[in-house]
C-alpha cells in the first residue's frame, strides 16, 4: 500500500540504455531534499528559482562533497505538476553510475523509493489524470518485475525473496523467543539464554548486512560492469574488444560520453552486462604522444569496476607498461597477454598472486573465453559465498540495512540490560523491514511459533 | 404470549461481559432488564480464581479507565495482588490477582442490584425476536415477552454447551447448569454464521488433603497494588498460591489412557485454545518435558477448595484421580469438582462492527465468549464497550470505538471484527503494534477522558484524574527546564557508577540515563508538586521512553491516512479491476470501514489495497461529475 504523505523518487527515465536520463522527486519535501545535494554553477538557490525552470550546476555527494554529476535542475511547484506536489527533476548527463549515485543521494537525503507506477499513483489520487491512466498503472504495480530485467536477474531475486524469507523465519524465531518470555512470564518455558540470543541476533545482523553488501554486486545485473581495458598504444586494445563482442554479437549501444573522451561499448557474458571504456580508437587516431596516450587510457580506470590491463607478450615490458602495472596495483585488474599467436617474451610469472593472468590471442580469439570466463569469478568471487543471493533493488537494500540497523540496536539493548520490551520493539522493526521486501508478517505467525514451539499454558 | 415490562436494553447472561454491558447502560440512564438463567451465579468466575495478568491486567485497567466495574470488583474479592514481569519493562508489566470466587460475585451482584435502571431478572431467554431486521426483543422459555429496543447477548459457554468428562458428555452451561439451546437456533435462523469452540477446566482439590510441604509458597506483592484508580487500598487478608510439577509417571499415567480422552478419540469438535492447552495435550505435543508446572491457588478466604491451575483435563475421572495424586503434594488429594472440557457455539466475529453491533440485525449486540474469545477480562471489556455502544445508539451519541494505539480493547476488538478468530482468542501484549504506548501504568491518561464523556466517569473521579494529569505535565515541564550544577549533581553520578558532567545539566537528560531513577532525582532536587505513588513511575518512564514513544507515535502518523479513508459500506468489491476473487471475498466478509482495516484482513495484499484506493478515487470522481 502507498503513503502519499512522504516525498518519493526514482530513475523515471528507462534502465540499462542510454547516458542521459532524469531522476524525479515528487512530494513535499523535495525541494528541501534537492537544496541539500544541489550546487548550482551560479550560486542560486532552488528556493529562488521560479516554478517550471531550469538549472544548471552539480549534485553533491552529502558524504565528502565531492560533485557525483553534472545536472540541470527542474524546479515544479504545486500544483502545476505531474503528481500536483511538488517536484524536482534532475537531468543527469553522466550515465548511469552517476545517475544512480544521485538517486541514491536523494533517498539518503529523506525520500523514499518510489515503488511502480507511484507517481502515476499520485497523480489520479491527487485528481490530476483521468480513470484510463489510473486504471493502468495498477498494470504497472501488478507488474513483478521490471520488463528491462533479464531472466537470469530474475532468477536470482527469486532466489533472493527465498533466501530473505530464511532469514526472516529465523528472526521470527529470535523475536518469538523474546516474545514467549514477555507474554508468558510464569511459564517455564524454555527461554533461550540472553546470551544464545544475542548471539542469534548478531549473526543474524552480519548476514542481513553481508546481503545488502551484494547490493553493490547486484549493480552489475542492472547497470552493467564498468570495465576499462587499459595498455599502452598498439597492445591490441581494440582487437581484444572486437574479438570480446564478436563471439557474443550483442552490442546493445555506442555512446560517446557527454563528460569524457571515453567510448562506451556494452557486451553480455552470460547475462552480465559489461560496459567496457575503451579508450583505445580516439587517441590512437589522434596520434598523441605515447605517454600522453598512455595516460588518456589510465584514466578510465578511475571509474571502472574491473580493469583489463593488457600487455604484448611478444615484446618486452616497456616504461610505459610499467607505468600501467603501478597504475593497478590495488584494483580489481586482470593481466591480459595479448599476441599469443607470436614467439611469447614474457610469461607473466611475475603478475601471479598479484593478479590472474590470462593469455590470449586477440588476432585468432585463443583465450577468450578463458578470460571472459575470469572476468566473470573476479567480479562475483564475494557472491559465490552468498550462494548466489544478490540484491539488485535499492527498495531491498535499504530495507535490508534497515534491519540490521535495528538488530544492532536490538542487540546493543539486550548488552545494555535494556528491558526485554525494548529488545522486542527493535526486533519487530526489523522483522517489518524484512516484511517490506517479502510480504507483512502478523502477529499471528509470531504466536504460531510460540505455541509450536513452546509449552504454554498454565 | 405474555407480555411482561418494556425496556430500552435487555441483556442476555450475567457473566463478565453481561454485567459490564447491562451496567453501562443503565448508567447512561437507559431502562435495561439482566436475564440469567441462574442469580446464584452472577459474576461466576467458571475457570481460575484470578484476574488480570499479562495484557489482561492491561484490560482490566482500560475498563476501569472508562469506568467500568471489573477492576474495583475484583480489589473488593483480591486475596493475592502480584505484578507480573517486572524485569521486562514498564510496558509489560501486568497486575494479577488471586480472587476469593465467592467474594467476587456477591460484590458484583449487590453493584448490580443497587444500580438505578437496572432490573435483574432469572430466566432463559429461547429467542431473539427481530421484524425487519431489527430488534423487538427477546421470548423466554417460559412464552414471556420482553420487549426492548437493543438486545445484548453475553451467553459464555451457555450455548448448546456440551460438557465432556472421559467418554462421557452431556447437556451444560458450566458444570450442573442448564445451556442454552433455544437461542442458539433462534440465532442461527436470523443468519448469523456460526462455530465451535472448546475450553476446559482443571480438578479442584480439597486442601485438607494436600501435603503443601512438598510444594513451594507463592506469595503476592506486599503492600498489594490494587487495579482500580479509585480504589485506595487492599483490606483483605492475602494468601499465597502454591507450585507443584507433574513428573514422568503423571505423564504415562496419561499416555496409557489417551484412548478414554475425549479430545484424542474424536468427540471434541470444537477447537480449544493453544495457549491453554490441557494437560493430554501439552504432554503429547511437548513429550520431551519432563514436567510441567501446577499452581494450587486459594479459591476464597472462606473455602478449603484449590484450583490446580497448570491440569486442565477432560480425562476420565478415575484417571483424573490416579494423575493428580501422581504430583507431588498430592499423594493424598481428593477432586471435590472433576476437570471437564466443554464445548459451545459461537458467531463468527467478522460478522460484527466495532461496536459489536451485528451487521446482520439492527440493535443486536454480541459479547465476549459468543465472540470467540476466552477469558474474564475480555469478556468485560466487549461487555462494556457493547454496552456503551448500545446506550449510544439508541440516545443518537457517537458510537465508542477504541483504535489500535489507543487501547488494548481496541485491539482485542479491531482483531475480532476484522481478523475473526476460529480458536479461543486471548489477548496477549504481542498483539499490540503500539505496546510501548499501551501501558499498564498510563491506562487513565489513555482513556479517563473518553469515560468521562461518555457519561460512566463521576466528577469526583475525574478531578481527581485532572489534577494527576495537570502534576504531569507541570513536573514533566519542570524536569526539561530545571538544571543542576556539576558541583551538585556529580557526587550523586559518581555513587551511580555513571559518567559526571563538566556542565549544567537538566533534569530530563538525567532521568534519562539508565543508572538514573526517578528517586535520584527527587534527591537531587525535590519536586514542588505532588509527585508520589503511581505518578513517580508515570514521570519516570514518560522520560526514559519517549525516544521509543516517538518512533511509535511516528508509525500512527503514518497510519492515519489509512486510518481516515473511509469505505462506504457494501461497496462493489468485484468491481475493482485487478482483485482476486478471493480478496474480494475477503473484503466482503468483513466489509471493512477504513483503508487502514481493509489492509489488517490476512491475504488482502498491499497491491490489493492500492486498487482499492483507486477505486474509491473513482467512485467520488463519478460522484462529482454527476453531482455537478
Amino acid at each position: 500500500m502507498y503513503n502519499l504523505d512522504d516525498t518519493i523518487a526514482a530513475i523515471s527515465t528507462p534502465v540499462g540504455e542510454g547516458g542521459i536520463g532524469i531522476v524525479r522527486i515528487s512530494g513535499k519535501q523535495s525541494l528541501e531534499i534537492a537544496e541539500r545535494l544541489f550546487r548550482s554553477a551560479k550560486g542560486r538557490r532552488l528556493s529562488e528559482v521560479r516554478s517550471h525552470q531550469m538549472i544548471y550546476g552539480y549534485i553533491i555527494d552529502p558524504e565528502g562533497g565531492a560533485p557525483i554529476d553534472e545536472v540541470l535542475v527542474s524546479v515544479m511547484r504545486a500544483p502545476a505538476t505531474y503528481t500536483k506536489e511538488d517536484m524536482v527533476e534532475i537531468n543527469c548527463h553522466g550515465g548511469l553510475l552517476p545517475m544512480r549515485r544521485v538517486l541514491e543521494a536523494v533517498i539518503r537525503m529523506g525520500a523514499r523509493m518510489a515503488g511502480p507506477g507511484e507517481f502515476t499513483f499520485r497523480a489520479f489520487m491527487n485528481g490530476r489524470i483521468d480513470l484510463s491512466q489510473a486504471e493502468a498503472t495498477l498494470d504497472l504495480i501488478r507488474a513483478k518485475t521490471e520488463s528491462s530485467e533479464r531472466l537470469a536477474l530474475e532468477q536470482l531475486s527469486g532466489r533472493l525473496s527465498e533466501k530473505i524469507n530464511h532469514l526472516r523465519e529465523r528472526l521470527m524465531q529470535v523475536c518469538a523467543h523474546v516474545e514467549a518470555s514477555l507474554d508468558f512470564p510464569e511459564e517455564e518455558i524454555e527461554t533461550a539464554e540472553a546470551e544464545e540470543i544475542l548471539e542469534n541476533m548478531k549473526s543474524l545482523s552480519r548476514e542481513l548486512r553481508e546481503l545488502a553488501g551484494t547490493y553493490e554486486e547486484g549493480r552489475f545485473f542492472r547497470e552493467g560492469l564498468a570495465v576499462a581495458i587499459v595498455g599502452r598504444p598498439n597492445v591490441g586494445k581494440s582487437s581484444l574488444l572486437n574479438a570480446l563482442m564478436e563471439q557474443d554479437r550483442a552490442i546493445v549501444t555506442e555512446l560517446p560520453g557527454t563528460t569524457r573522451d571515453v567510448l562506451e561499448e556494452y557486451i553480455s557474458i552470460e547475462g552480465i552486462p559489461l560496459r567496457i571504456m575503451d579508450t583505445a580508437g580516439i587517441r590512437e587516431a589522434h596520434d598523441l604522444a605515447e605517454a600522453e596516450g598512455v595516460r588518456r587510457s589510465l584514466r578510465a580506470i578511475e571509474g571502472a569496476d574491473l580493469v583489463l590491463a593488457l600487455f604484448d607478450a611478444s615484446t618486452e615490458l616497456t616504461e610505459e607498461d610499467i607505468l600501467v602495472i603501478e597504475k593497478i596495483t590495488n584494483r580489481r585488474a586482470i593481466v591480459v597477454l595479448n599476441k599469443a599467436d607470436l614467439p611469447m617474451k614474457i610469461d607473466g610469472e611475475g603478475f601471479k598472486g598479484n593478479f590472474p593472468v590470462v593469455v590470449i590471442s586477440a588476432k585468432n580469439g585463443e583465450g577468450i573465453r578463458e578470460l571472459k570466463e575470469t572476468i566473470l569469478s573476479m567480479v562475483f568471487k564475494g557472491s559465490i559465498s552468498h550462494e548466489g543471493f544478490i540484491v539488485t533493488n535499492l527498495r531491498h537494500k535499504l530495507a535490508l540495512e534497515k534491519a540490521y540497523t535495528c538488530l544492532e540496536r536490538a542487540s546493543t539493548a539486550l548488552q545494555e540490560f535494556s528491558p526485554y520490551e525494548i529488545v522486542a520493539f527493535e526486533l519487530r522493526d526489523a522483522l517489518d523491514s524484512l516484511g517490506e521486501i517479502v510480504g507483512a508478517v502478523t502477529t499471528e505467525d509470531i504466536l504460531e511459533m510460540i505455541f509450536s514451539q513452546f509449552c504454554i499454558g498454565k | 404470549m405474555y407480555k411482561d415490562s418494556e425496556f430500552d436494553v435487555i441483556v442476555i447472561g450475567a457473566g463478565h461481559a453481561g454485567c459490564e454491558a447491562a451496567l453501562a447502560t443503565a448508567r447512561l440512564g437507559l431502562q435495561t432488564c439482566l436475564f440469567a438463567i441462574n442469580l446464584d451465579t452472577i459474576a461466576q468466575m467458571s475457570c481460575n480464581p484470578a484476574i488480570g495478568g499479562l495484557a489482561k491486567g492491561h484490560l482490566v485497567r482500560e475498563i476501569d479507565a472508562l469506568g467500568g466495574e471489573m477492576a474495583r470488583v475484583a480489589d473488593r474479592a483480591g486475596i493475592q495482588f502480584r505484578i507480573l514481569n517486572r524485569s521486562k519493562g514498564p510496558a509489560v508489566w501486568s497486575l494479577r490477582a488471586q480472587a476469593d470466587r465467592l467474594l467476587y460475585k456477591l460484590a458484583m451482584r449487590e453493584v448490580l442490584e443497587e444500580q438505578e435502571n437496572l432490573v435483574i431478572k432469572q430466566a432463559l431467554v429461547d429467542e431473539v425476536v427481530v421484524k425487519d431486521s431489527k430488534v423487538q426483543g427477546v421470548m423466554t422459555s417460559l412464552g414471556v415477552f420482553y420487549r426492548a429496543r437493543a438486545v445484548i447477548v453475553t451467553t459464555g459457554t451457555f450455548l448448546r454447551g456440551l460438557i465432556h468428562i472421559g467418554l462421557e458428555s452431556f447437556p451444560a452451561g458450566r458444570a450442573g447448569e442448564f445451556p442454552a439451546v433455544n437461542l442458539s437456533d433462534s440465532l442461527k435462523r436470523l443468519g448469523l454464521k456460526m462455530g465451535r469452540l472448546k475450553t476446559g477446566t482443571p480438578p479442584r482439590i480439597d486442601s485438607k488433603t494436600i501435603d503443601f510441604s512438598r510444594t513451594a509458597e507463592q506469595w503476592g506483592d506486599d503492600p498489594p497494588q490494587p487495579f482500580s484508580y479509585s480504589t485506595e487500598s487492599i483490606t483483605n487478608p492475602q494468601l499465597p498460591c502454591y507450585i507443584t510439577y507433574t513428573n514422568e509417571r503423571t505423564h504415562r499415567i496419561i499416555l496409557d489412557n489417551l484412548d478414554r480422552s475425549p479430545l484424542y478419540s474424536g468427540r471434541i469438535k470444537g477447537i480449544g485454545p493453544r495457549y491453554c492447552p490441557s494437560i493430554e495435550d501439552k504432554v503429547v505435543r511437548f513429550s520431551e518435558r519432563p514436567r510441567h508446572q501446577v499452581f494450587l491457588e486459594p479459591e476464597g478466604l472462606q473455602t478449603k477448595e484449590f484450583y490446580a491451575n497448570g491440569i486442565s483435563t477432560s480425562l476420565p475421572y478415575d484417571v483424573q484421580v490416579r494423575l493428580v495424586r501422581s504430583i507431588p503434594g498430592l499423594e493424598e488429594a481428593e477432586i471435590m469438582r472433576p476437570g471437564y472440557a466443554i464445548e459451545y457455539d459461537f458467531v463468527y466475529p467478522t460478522q460484527l462492527r466495532h461496536t459489536l453491533e451485528t451487521k446482520l440485525v439492527e440493535g443486536l449486540f454480541l459479547a465476549g465468549q459468543i465472540n470467540g474469545t476466552s477469558g474474564y477480562e475480555e469478556a468485560a471489556a466487549q461487555g462494556l464497550v457493547a454496552g456503551v455502544n448500545a446506550a449510544m445508539k439508541l440516545l443518537g451519541r457517537e458510537p465508542l470505538i477504541l483504535r489500535r494505539h489507543e487501547a488494548y480493547i481496541g485491539v482485542l476488538i479491531d482483531d475480532l471484527v476484522t481478523k475473526g478468530t476460529t480458536e479461543p482468542y486471548r489477548m496477549f501484549t504481542s498483539r499490540a503494534e503500539y505496546r510501548l504506548l499501551l501501558r499498564h501504568d498510563n491506562a487513565d491518561m489513555r482513556l479517563r477522558e473518553r469515560g468521562y464523556r461518555i457519561g460512566l466517569v463521576s466528577e469526583e473521579q475525574y478531578r481527581a484524574f485532572r489534577k494527576k494529569k495537570e502534576t504531569l505535565e507541570l513536573e514533566l515541564r519542570r524536569l526539561e527546564k530545571e538544571t543542576v550544577a556539576p558541583e551538585k549533581v556529580n557526587p550523586v553520578l559518581e555513587s551511580s557508577n555513571t559518567t559526571t558532567v563538566k556542565e549544567h545539566i537538566s533534569l530530563v537528560q538525567l532521568l534519562r540515563r539508565p543508572e538514573i531513577s526517578y528517586d535520584v532525582i527527587k534527591s537531587i532536587s525535590p519536586s514542588p508538586y505532588a509527585v508520589e505513588g503511581e505518578l513517580e513511575k508515570l514521570v519516570e518512564i514518560e522520560v526514559k521512553y519517549s525516544g521509543y514513544i516517538r518512533r511509535q507515535i511516528d508509525l500512527i502518523e503514518k497510519m492515519k491516512r489509512f486510518e481516515n479513508t473511509r469505505i462506504p459500506e457494501n461497496f462493489p468489491y468485484e468491481r475493482i479491476a485487478g482483485l482476486s476473487r478471493e480478496v474480494v471475498s475477503k473484503l466482503r466478509e468483513v466489509n471493512p470501514v477504513t483503508i487502514a482495516q481493509a489492509s489488517r484482513i490476512p491475504g488482502v495484499t498491499p497491491a490489493a489495497i492500492t486498487a482499492l484506493m483507486i477505486a474509491l478515487k473513482k467512485k467520488k470522481y463519478l460522484e462529482r461529475e454527476y453531482t455537478v
